[in-house]
């Protein structure tokens, strides 16, 4: 029996809740979804509360099926699942700080997001005022004699988001990487209580700026599945135009970055070159360069016109012209090779644990692609691959990007082929004012890896709760293992190869 | 990679005229700037930037001043990585609390005489993020001298602004 079939044996599903089931479960059958997911039988999507239940996401790979699992924490507690599973360890952590609740005989009880600094604990859950003078944080220990220790961060030596790693090194050799994240922390679950759904809207757009569309993209779409309503055909195609988009500007800009951490500007120099034409050519096709706040509930907020589609046309020429000598440049040259080649090895095995999705996940034999694996419009009408490698080096990872790139340049002509007349957006008001307490969970692939958005409707057309997981939620550990015995210097471009959100961990 | 080398010398060039200057951001600039500025800098800035909290797209937009388009270089400016070598802390994001101590004390560890300026609707105070996680604005933790707006800010405001800095400060000097 597949994982869903036992979960709707087993437990209440909730009739509010689209398009996969929800199933609200007792503490026995939460604990057996937790072993189910440890043994490596189903995939983690998301750990999150909403003050009252904890919902477990959960993916069954074979079956291309999603379902939630729900458990009512009687008394604020709740089963830890990190305690067998520990890429849910975070997720745990995170929930124990905001809402109070206890996750019961958890390994690490230290906090995440809450740094003693709000001046409240728990601040969605039984708030609590408390001093602001900053908690003692304990980083795990690593033993031996010749060890040292190299604080970095929050503020980095570059133009990058802030967030704490501590390293154990043995000379050059890191022997321990912890990262101490949070600072970036912004509140967005709470903002998001009871917000009108524009403002709801723009702040899903502003959880990970890099992923603005694909996450607003999720965001619209659960929205629009718990409202049960469908955003028009031409919408559909022009939200796989922005996404598409977005992915071949953050690839190209990071294609650039590791070679640049290897010193090797010339790449750089060039991919910077073609990421501000694609920049540029989205602010002309759709009014912004990163395209915010464009892909709205209902469908998209601004037309692609002749012009912006010509437009979108001469770019892709332009990087079918220009993008293969840099990958001729990157494959030839030894100095730049031997920095990225066996530098950072992901281990399958890990991957799949943590169900580690985008590059980072493909790179590392773990080829899920939501736009394949759980399709949505208009992907099912569409032609592409999911390139994926096993060498899991920041050398495939890179190599996921390139080939992700041309990838992502036909589907934008296809979508351009097929572009429909009609409208670009139908009225959802009403629809979602008649649909308080209608929810929703979704999967939409962004250019790091799949985005889970869950959505839950109020009344007058407002959010009563929603919860975003950006993919770095799972890739973030993941970092920390991949750099275990690589040199300390090589650290950078670990990093920049698996280019994980702070901001969208953070919320 | 010889034939590429070859033609970034026979081409022109992809770099842009400076833009043309933001009235708004030259008045308060000329207010501010004549109080603080004392050091005859050499004309050309170091900028170290902050994110305090930032969605990071503000970054993403201040990463493309080093591209070849913007090369914000060219005017003297340029990212150097310590708050002690900085002379302009450009600081994005609503400043969440967890970043609160990280900014003050990148301020103090940046010598005098020093410019903060906030980049991006957030760290001027648009009150997009509030709540129990957020200050709300760069200014209500360390002062600032020039505000560029924008969600996030095109380069070409951030230029406008950074390089009207620069010549401003020098000037006042
Ligand atoms: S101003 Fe806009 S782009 Fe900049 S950090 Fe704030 S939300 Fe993000």
């Amino acid at each position: 029996m597949s994982y869903r079939a036992t979960l709707l044996e087993l437990g209440t599903p909730v009739e509010a809740h689209r398009p996969w089931p929800r199933v609200v479960v007792d503490r026995e059958v939460w604990w057996r979804a937790a072993l189910e997911v440890a043994q490596g039988h189903a995939t983690l999507l998301a750990l999150w509360s909403d003050g009252r239940e904890v919902h477990m996401a959960v993916l069954d790979e074979a079956a291309g099926e999603v379902s939630i699992a729900s458990l009512a924490c009687t008394n604020g507690r709740f089963p830890s699942v990190g305690r067998t599973h520990p890429p849910a360890v975070r997720f745990e952590r995170a929930i124990v700080d905001l809402y109070g609740l206890i996750a019961e005989d958890a390994t690490d009880t230290r906090p995440w997001p809450d740094h003693g600094r709000w001046g409240v604990r728990h601040p969605l859950g039984a708030a609590q005022a408390c001093a602001a003078e900053g908690l003692p944080y304990t980083f795990l220990p690593a033993e031996g004699p010749p060890l040292h220790q190299i604080p970095v961060g929050p503020v980095h030596a570059g133009i990058i988001e802030p967030g704490h790693f501590r390293f154990h090194a043995n000379g050059e050799t890191v022997v321990r990487l912890e990262e101490r994240l949070g600072y970036v922390h912004k509140g967005i679950e709470g903002l998001m209580r009871g917000a009108p759904l524009a403002r709801a809207v723009q702040l899903a757009g502003r959880v990970s700026g890099d992923s603005t569309v694909a996450i607003a993209l999720a965001f619209a779409r659960a929205v629009e599945a718990a409202a049960g309503v469908e955003a028009p055909p031409r919408a559909q195609i022009l939200r796989a135009v922005m996404a598409e988009l977005e992915r071949v500007a953050n690839h190209l800009g990071d294609f650039g970055a590791i070679c640049n951490d290897a010193s090797f500007s010339l790449i750089h120099a060039h991919c910077g070159a073609l990421r501000e034409q694609v920049l540029r050519c989205s602010n002309a096709a759709f009014g912004h360069r990163l395209m915010m706040d464009r892909v709205v509930p209902g469908g998209v907020a601004r037309d692609l016109g002749e012009a912006g589609a010509a437009n979108i046309r001469a770019l892709i020429a332009y990087i079918r012209q220009h993008l293969p000598e840099l990958v001729r440049i990157y494959d030839r040259t030894a100095s730049l090779q031997d920095r990225t080649v066996t530098t950072g090895i992901l281990k399958p095995d890990l991957a799949r644990q943590y169900g580690a999705g985008g590059y980072v996940g493909r790179a590392s034999g773990r080829a899920f692609d939501t736009r394949r694996d759980v399709v949505y419009p208009p992907y099912d009408m569409l032609r592409f691959d999911v390139p994926a490698r096993t060498a899991g080096d920041v050398d495939a990872r890179v190599w996921i990007r390139i080939e992700e790139i041309t990838q992502s340049l036909s589907i934008i002509e296809q979508c351009l082929e097929k572009l429909p007349e009609g409208a670009i957006a139908i009225s959802v008001e009403s629809a979602i004012a008649d649909a308080a307490g209608k929810e929703a969970t979704m999967l939409v692939e962004g250019f790091r890896g799949d985005v889970l958005a869950w959505v839950r409707l109020g009344a007058g057309g407002t959010i009563a709760n929603a919860y975003i997981r950006d993919p770095s939620w799972l890739q973030w550990p993941l970092l920390e293992a991949a750099i275990e015995g690589n040199i300390v210097a090589d650290f950078p471009i670990c990093n920049k190869s698996f280019n994980c959100s702070y901001s969208g961990h953070d919320l | 990679m010889r034939r590429l080398l070859i033609e970034g010398l026979l081409k022109t060039p992809l770099t842009e005229a400076r833009p043309g200057d933001d009235d708004a951001m030259l008045a308060e600039l000329a207010e501010r700037l004549q109080k603080s500025a004392r050091r005859v800098l050499g004309h050309s800035l170091s900028i170290r930037q902050v994110d305090a909290g930032s969605c990071n797209a503000c970054e993403l937009e201040i990463h493309a001043l080093s591209n070849v388009y913007y090369d914000l270089e060219r005017f003297g400016l340029r990212f150097v990585a310590s708050p002690r070598h900085a002379d302009v802390l450009l600081v994005t994001g609503p400043v969440t609390k967890n970043m609160r101590e990280a900014l003050e004390r990148t301020y103090n560890a940046t010598p005098n005489p020093k410019w903060v300026v906030a980049a991006g609707d957030c760290a001027c105070g648009s009150g997009f993020f509030g709540g129990y996680a957020n200050i709300g604005s760069v200014e209500a933790v360390v002062p600032v001298d020039l505000h560029i707006r924008g969600c996030p800010p095109t380069p070409t405001a951030l230029l406008q602004g950074l390089v009207a800095l620069m010549e401003r400060a020098a000037a006042a000097t």
